[in-house]
């Protein structure tokens, strides 16, 4: 703090504190807090809000906890959300290679852009995207069908659905963190190792993937997160029987009526990401920093 | 060798494969526009027209939601860029354990999913009796994009010479004038990048923004509303346009961007031919006051990178 004044002087150090205790206070930390505190208190009609009705408790968690269906669908959003994070690392994976150690360095840079491109649209219109291509009378059923491989159009939308639109949403999170993490790697250990006699599938698993853990830790995380946490393509690529956590907490606050629950279930998916942020820095021994660069 | 012949041209077709998935789902996209048809398809084509731009362009209530978008992304740049600077600063000047800690604090909500912080905005500002809004959408959304500012100002500060602070003030500049004439246009060129992604990220955003809306409809609100109540190919005409701007637009600041990293390592490899040849032959010191005399410090646009994320 003593720096920054002496380095900036006191009216801009003031107002550099300042800004940015606004923001962690009053943007992050406090709205974060609030809720946690909002999911455990009961739902009350405004006139008993602070009466002796309204006492912290931890009922809003045991409604998930005794509905059934409710759990089902948050034990789902983990496996689902888990599933998508791994067919996207097995997906990136080899273009992450590809871009780091194999394609000469201005070609490499003409794959990034076109990489970028496709991610420079929003979620929104990527997802429509497929809801167009995965439609009952679309595309994908009829190119299928003509060709023979199917007898008859499938019903995408659902499970399948939303797994493929994911997968698609969040390859860039998982690509680029692993292509950083792939690029120090010196390619004279991949050649010792070959000329040393290591097969293909033993050079990876020795020497790339060990150097690549950073990176496939951030993508991971990154990929997890948005997952679990994503409304926008469940809610396009879903089905009723393909229902995502995420719209259970909107339906408590917009259409149930509880923000109370609302919050508990909101706070429940933040625990969520906060644990496998956890697990995998445990589990891949990096540090925060190594996670948000 | 043959075997690794083989499996170069096996990595090779995976990659054809892979930019196929990439792009195909948004080529049949932006093909449907063209469709003769109700709902939005490539299979069967029943004709082509143009006539969905002509109802995009009818569309009272997307331009109503382009509106509140642009309205609710330039307020987010105006709050995010100066606390991402203030950030940025606050963060190089202090030592290890606070600056870890600070930075934790600061990035976290990149790691936390959009819709949490959609709700825990909603939340906190109804004890206030905010309702959702323009307000809250700029506030929820500016709580996570200035931790990307923050991000690529701190990326551009680390290759600051700091003797140029110090020169200045010692030759009896003030704090304000240093920061004036010698911080703020070395940043610049990465104010003005993360400005740009910031608007971009407020402009993409759904999972924050469908929480804290209230009854205001942005873009892409309005976007997935259609999709889900009746979906005409004029979504697609949409699709198309913002398509076409963008690819422009990230064209434009990947040139930009690169520009500036040549002028960045020219200077850098200037400075140290000085250096070089300060150690050979004792020319004078450069000082601070000749960078600022020459106003050498480079004020072409983009520095650090900001590859646009979703969520």
């Amino acid at each position: 703090m003593a720096e920054l004044s002496r380095r900036l002087g006191g009216p801009i150090a003031a107002l550099a504190v300042a800004a940015v205790a606004i923001w962690l206070v009053l943007l992050v930390a406090l709205p974060d807090l609030l809720m946690i505190d909002y999911s455990l208190r009961p739902n009350l009609p405004p006139s008993e809000i602070g009466g002796p009705q309204d006492v912290h408790s931890l009922a809003n968690y045991a409604v998930l906890w005794s509905n059934k269906i409710h759990l089902g669908i948050f034990f789902r959003t983990i496996w689902a959300s888990s599933l998508v994070t791994v067919i996207t690392l097995v997906v990136c994976y080899p273009v992450a290679f590809y871009l780091a150690k194999v394609a000469k360095p201005s070609n490499a840079a003409l794959l990034v852009l076109l990489l970028i491109i496709p991610f420079w649209i929003n979620e929104i219109l990527r997802t429509f995207a497929w809801y167009i291509v995965l439609a009952y009378n679309g595309p994908l059923n009829r190119v299928l069908t003509g060709l023979g491989i199917m007898a008859r159009p499938i019903r995408w939308y659902g499970t399948a659905g939303v797994m493929v639109g994911m997968v698609y949403a969040y390859i860039l999170f998982m690509v680029f963190p692993l292509t950083n993490a792939m690029e120090s790697l010196d390619r004279n250990q991949i050649d010792a190792a070959r000329d040393l006699g290591a097969s293909r599938w033993r050079i990876h698993r020795r020497i790339v993937i060990p150097h690549a853990k950073p990176g496939i830790a951030t993508g991971c995380v990154m990929t997890f997160m948005l997952a679990a946490g994503s409304y926008a393509v469940p809610s396009l690529l879903g089905s009723p029987s393909s229902r995502w956590f995420t719209e259970i907490i909107y339906n408590w606050f917009f259409e149930g009526g509880n923000w109370n629950l609302g919050a508990a279930y909101a706070f429940l998916l933040l625990l969520l990401c906060i644990v496998f942020i956890a697990v995998m820095m445990r589990l891949f021994r990096v540090s925060l920093a190594d996670i948000a660069r | 060798m043959t075997g690794n012949r083989f499996s170069a041209i096996l990595l090779r077709a995976y990659l054809v494969l892979f930019f196929l998935y990439l792009f195909v789902p948004l080529a049949i996209m932006g093909a449907a526009t063209f469709n003769d048809s109700r709902f939005p398809t490539v299979m069967p084509w029943q004709g082509t027209t143009l006539k969905w731009f002509d109802a995009l362009w009818a569309d009272g209530q997307m331009w109503n939601a382009l509106g509140i978008t642009v309205v609710i992304g330039l307020l987010v740049v105006l709050i995010s860029v100066p606390i991402g600077l203030a950030a940025a600063l606050l963060l190089g000047s202090l030592h290890a354990r606070a600056r870890s800690f600070l930075y934790a604090l600061m990035i976290s909500p990149l790691l936390t999913p959009g819709v949490i912080i959609g709700i825990s905005t909603l939340v906190f500002w109804r004890r206030f009796d905010v309702p959702g809004g323009i307000g809250l959408s700029v506030l929820a959304q500016s709580s996570y994009i200035a931790a990307y500012v923050m991000l690529m100002v701190t990326a551009r500060l680390q290759r600051f010479d700091r003797s140029l602070e110090e020169a200045a003030l010692d030759l009896g500049a003030s704090h304000i004038q240093t920061f004036r004439r010698i911080t703020l246009p070395y940043l610049r060129p990465a104010l003005i990048a993360a400005a740009f992604i910031a608007f971009l990220q407020s402009f993409e955003n759904y999972n924050t923004t469908l929480f804290v809306r209230g009854i205001r409809q942005t873009l892409t609100i309005y976007i997935a509303t259609k999709v889900r109540t009746g979906v005409t190919p004029a979504v697609n005409a949409l699709g198309l346009v913002l398509i076409a701007v963008t690819v422009v637009g990230a064209a434009v600041y990947e040139i930009l961007r690169r520009r500036q990293l040549r002028v960045d390592a020219a200077r850098a490899s200037r400075a140290a031919e000085m250096e070089a040849q300060m150690q050979a032959g004792g020319i004078p010191t450069r000082t601070a006051a000749d960078e600022l005399g020459a106003g050498a410090v480079p004020v072409a646009l983009m520095g650090a990178t900001g590859a646009p994320e979703g969520r």
